[in-house]
C-alpha cells in the first residue's frame, strides 16, 4: 500500500475527490436561491448559509491551509463589510428618490428575473454579509488555536 | 425624514470603521466621535423641533408602505427624552475612551462594536412595530455581549457566559410574547395593537404582558433577576461599565417597560402593583448587597440595581408625579452613573487595581478626578443642590401624594445608606493618607481626553436641576407626563 | 392544539437543560434547542386551515387559501439572530477552555457574591 507521503493533512482521497466535483454544484445552487428569492422561497439568508457552506466543506476535507492561503481573515472581513456597506446604500438610494428605503426599481414583467423592484439587489447584498461572515467567524474559530500558558 | 438618521448615521459609521478602521491609524478615534457628535447635534435639533410647540408627533412610513404593512417609526416627546440620553452619555464615553484604549489591541474593533451597540439603542427607541424592536434589541445585546468579554481575561470571560445566558434567556421570553401577541392580534404594529385590544380584558393578555414584564425586567437587571449585573460591570472596560450600567439597562429595561404597560396595553392595576413591590425589593436588597464590598466597581454595579428599584416604584405609583419622577431620575442616574464608572476608570488607569483599601494619596494626584468624584457621590445620595436629590424629592413626594407612607419611609432610609457606602468610599478611595508611598510615586493625571468627559459630564450634574423650573420644564418633562399619563393618545395620534 | 403544547414542551425541555446542566457544551446545545422550538412555535402558529404555500406560480390559481406569510419571513430574521448568538457562545466557551483547562462550571467560580 504506498502511504500518501505529499499531504498529510485533511482528510482521505475519496472525500478529496468527491469534494472537487461538488463544491461547484453548491455554490450554483446557492447562487439560484439567492437570485430567484422574489419568485420561490429562499432570499439572502439561506442562499448566503449554502455559498458558504462550499467553503467550509473544502475547509474540512483539505485541511486549513488550503483556504487561508486563498482567503485570509481579512480579505473575508472586508467582503462583508462591502455587504454590509451595498446593503445600505441601497437603502440611502431610496431615500434619494423619496422615502427611505423605497422601492425605486419598478416592476417588470411578473414571474421573470428582472422584476420585484430592490429586492434582488438586497439579495445579494444579504448573501455577502450573511456568507462571509459565517466564514469570518469560522475561522476565527479555527485559527486562533489553543496556545499553552497565560 | 429626521427620524431615519438615528439609525443610518450610527450603521454607516460602522461599517466604513471596519473597511478603514484596520489599515489607517487613529482613524476609528476621530470617525466615531464625529459620527457621534452629529447625533448629539441632531438630538437636540429634533428636542427643540418637537417640544417647542403643542405636542406633534412625527410618524416615518419606511418604504412608503400604509399603516399597517409597513415598519413604522415614531417620534414624539418620550422617544426624544431617550434620545437625549443615549446619545449625549454615548458622546462623552467615546471621548473617554481615547486615551482608555490604548492599553488594548486592536482598538477598530472596540470602536466598531461601540457604535454598533449606540445604533441598536437609537433603534429601539425609535421604532414603532413589534418585531423591528426585537431585531434592534438583538443587535444592542450581542454587541454588549461581546464587549463585556473584551480583554479576555479569566474574569471577563466568565462574566461575559454568564451575561450571554441570562439575556438570551429573556429574549427567548421576549419572543414568545411577540409570537403570541401576534397571533392574538394578527398585526405587529404597536399602534394598531394598542386600538384592537382597548376595550379587552381576556386571561391571555394578563399572561402575555406578564411575560413581557420578566423579559424586560431581566435586562433592566431587577431583584430577583439581577445576578448578571455585578459581574459583568466590573469585568468590562471602564467605558463599557459606563455604558452599560448608564443607558444599556435603561433603554432595553425600563424604556420598553414604560411603553407597553402605558402605551400599548390596556390600564392594568395588578401590573402597577407587581412593578411598585419589584422597586422596593430592588432598593433595599441593593443597597443592602453594596454596603459589604471593597471592590469599586462591584459597588457601583450593586447600587445600580437599588437606583434602578427608586425608578421602578415612581413608575410603579401611576400617578402623574411618579412617573415624572421615576423619567427624571433615570436622565439624572444615567449621567451620575456614568461619571462614577469614568472615574473608577481613570483610578484603574493609574493604579492597576479595583480594591478601595489600596488607593493612596488620590487627592493630591489627581484632583480633577476627585472633583468629579465627590460631585458624583454626592449626587447619587441625593444631596441639595445636584441632581439627584431634586428627583428623589419627587419620588418621595408622589409616594406621599398616594398615601404609601411606607414606601416613602423606605426610599428615605435607603437613600440614607447611600449616603453612608459612598462616605465609605470617599473615604478609603480618594481622601485616605496611608504610608503608601511606593505605590503612589511617578502617577500624575489622567490624560486630557478622560478629564474632559469626566469634569463635562460633572457640570451637568450641577446644573440639571434647573429642569424643575416652571419654564424650563416644558420643554421636557411635563410633555413626558401627558405621553405617558394618558396612554391612549399614542394610537390615536399616529391613526387618524 | 397538541402541535401547540409539544412546542411548549420543547421550549421547557430547553430552559431545563440551561439550569442544572454543567458542562458548558450542554448549556449551549439547551440554548440551541429552546430557541429553535420558538421558531418553531411561531411558525405553527401561522397554519390556516386547508392553506397551501404562500407562493404564486404560473400554475396555480389565486383564490386557494395560503397559509400566512408573516410568520416565515420573520422566522428567517430570527434564525440568523440565533445563529449569531450561538456562534458568539461557542468562541467564548472555546477561550474558557484555553483559560481554565475545563469545561465544568462548577470549577469556574472565580467571581464570588
Amino acid at each position: 500500500m504506498k502511504k500518501n507521503s505529499k499531504n498529510n493533512s485533511g482528510m482521505s482521497l475519496i472525500v478529496k475527490t468527491v469534494t472537487r466535483w461538488t463544491i461547484l454544484l453548491i455554490i450554483l445552487y446557492g447562487l439560484y436561491i439567492t437570485f430567484f428569492g422574489h419568485l420561490g422561497p429562499g432570499g439572502g439568508f439561506a442562499g448566503g448559509v449554502i455559498v458558504v457552506l462550499s467553503f467550509i466543506h473544502i475547509i474540512l476535507a483539505y485541511g486549513k491551509d488550503f483556504v487561508v492561503r486563498r482567503i485570509n481573515e481579512y480579505l473575508a472581513s472586508i467582503l462583508e463589510t462591502t455587504g454590509g456597506l451595498m446593503f445600505l446604500s441601497i437603502a440611502i438610494l431610496g431615500f434619494a428618490t423619496g422615502i427611505f428605503f423605497k422601492d425605486f426599481l419598478g416592476q417588470g414583467k411578473i414571474f421573470s428575473l428582472f422584476s420585484g423592484g430592490i429586492i434582488l439587489p438586497a439579495n445579494v447584498a444579504i448573501m455577502l454579509k450573511v456568507g462571509f461572515g459565517m466564514l469570518s467567524a469560522f475561522l476565527c474559530l479555527i485559527l486562533f488555536s489553543l496556545h499553552k500558558g497565560e | 425624514m429626521i427620524i431615519t438618521f438615528f439609525v443610518i448615521l450610527p450603521l454607516l459609521g460602522v461599517f466604513i470603521n471596519s473597511l478603514l478602521g484596520r489599515f489607517v491609524k487613529n482613524f476609528s478615534e476621530i470617525f466615531i466621535n464625529i459620527v457621534n457628535f452629529l447625533l448629539v447635534v441632531l438630538s437636540f435639533v429634533s428636542l427643540f423641533y418637537i417640544n417647542t410647540s403643542e405636542n406633534i408627533t412625527l410618524v416615518y412610513q419606511v418604504g412608503g408602505w400604509v399603516i399597517p404593512y409597513g415598519i413604522t417609526l415614531v417620534m414624539d416627546s418620550l422617544t426624544v427624552f431617550m434620545l437625549l440620553l443615549v446619545n449625549v452619555v454615548g458622546f462623552f464615553v467615546g471621548i473617554y475612551s481615547i486615551s482608555y484604549m490604548k492599553s488594548y489591541t486592536e482598538s477598530w474593533g472596540f470602536y466598531s462594536l461601540f457604535e454598533l451597540m449606540i445604533a441598536g439603542m437609537n433603534g429601539v427607541i425609535i421604532s414603532g412595530d413589534l418585531f423591528n424592536i426585537f431585531v434592534f434589541l438583538e443587535i444592542a445585546s450581542i454587541s454588549s455581549y461581546a464587549l463585556v468579554a473584551y480583554g479576555i481575561g479569566k474574569d471577563e470571560l466568565e462574566a461575559s457566559f454568564k451575561y450571554i445566558i441570562l439575556g438570551s434567556i429573556s429574549t427567548g421570553l421576549i419572543l414568545l410574547g411577540i409570537v403570541l401577541t401576534y397571533s392574538y392580534t394578527s398585526t405587529l404594529n404597536l399602534a394598531d395593537i394598542a386600538k384592537t385590544i382597548e376595550f379587552d380584558r381576556s386571561f391571555i393578555l394578563k399572561i402575555i404582558l406578564f411575560l413581557f414584564i420578566i423579559g424586560f425586567s431581566v435586562k433592566a437587571a431587577v431583584v430577583p433577576f439581577h445576578w448578571w449585573l455585578p459581574d459583568a460591570h466590573p469585568s468590562a472596560p471602564a467605558p463599557i461599565s459606563a455604558m452599560l450600567s448608564g443607558v444599556l439597562i435603561k433603554t432595553l429595561g425600563i424604556y420598553l417597560i414604560v411603553r407597553f404597560i402605558f402605551n400599548v396595553f390596556p390600564k392594568n392595576q395588578e401590573i402597577l402593583n407587581i412593578i411598585f413591590y419589584l422597586g422596593i425589593l430592588s432598593m433595599i436588597i441593593g443597597v443592602i448587597l453594596a454596603l459589604y464590598q471593597w471592590d469599586y466597581k462591584r459597588l457601583l454595579a450593586y447600587h445600580s440595581i437599588s437606583q434602578v428599584g427608586y425608578m421602578l416604584l415612581g413608575i410603579g405609583l401611576g400617578s402623574p408625579t411618579g412617573i415624572v419622577g421615576g423619567m427624571f431620575h433615570m436622565l439624572n442616574h444615567s449621567i451620575f452613573k456614568s461619571l462614577l464608572f469614568l472615574t473608577s476608570g481613570a483610578l484603574e488607569y493609574n493604579f492597576y487595581t479595583r480594591d478601595l483599601k489600596k488607593y493612596c494619596c488620590v487627592n493630591k494626584i489627581m484632583p480633577n478626578t476627585t472633583f468629579s468624584a465627590v460631585v458624583g457621590s454626592l449626587s447619587i445620595a441625593g444631596v441639595p443642590p445636584f441632581n439627584g436629590f431634586w428627583s428623589k424629592l419627587l419620588i418621595i413626594v408622589a409616594c406621599i401624594e398616594t398615601k404609601n407612607i411606607l414606601a416613602a419611609i423606605v426610599a428615605v432610609a435607603v437613600s440614607v445608606l447611600t449616603l453612608a457606602s459612598f462616605l465609605k468610599v470617599l473615604k478609603y478611595g480618594f481622601y485616605s493618607i496611608e504610608d503608601n508611598t511606593k505605590f503612589s510615586e511617578n502617577k500624575k493625571e489622567v490624560p486630557f481626553p478622560m478629564q474632559f468627559s469626566m469634569l463635562s459630564l460633572a457640570i451637568l450634574c450641577i446644573i440639571l436641576g434647573i429642569l424643575l423650573y416652571p419654564n424650563i420644564n416644558d420643554l421636557l418633562l411635563s410633555k413626558i407626563k401627558s405621553t405617558i399619563y394618558e396612554g391612549s393618545l399614542y394610537y390615536k395620534t399616529i391613526l387618524k | 392544539m397538541l402541535v401547540y403544547v409539544l412546542c411548549l414542551t420543547m421550549f421547557f425541555v430547553g430552559l431545563y437543560g440551561l439550569i442544572t446542566k454543567k458542562n458548558l457544551l450542554k448549556i449551549i446545545i439547551s440554548f440551541i434547542i429552546m430557541d429553535n422550538s420558538l421558531n418553531l412555535f411561531f411558525i405553527v402558529v401561522g397554519y390556516r386551515k386547508d392553506g397551501i404555500f404562500p407562493i404564486f406560480l404560473k400554475t396555480h390559481s389565486t383564490t386557494q387559501p395560503m397559509v400566512d406569510p408573516v410568520p416565515q419571513a420573520l422566522v428567517l430574521t430570527s434564525i440568523v439572530i440565533g445563529l449569531s448568538v450561538t456562534i458568539l457562545m461557542v468562541a467564548i466557551a472555546l477561550r474558557i477552555y484555553e483559560k481554565h483547562k475545563t469545561f465544568d462550571i462548577t470549577e469556574i467560580k472565580n467571581l464570588k457574591g
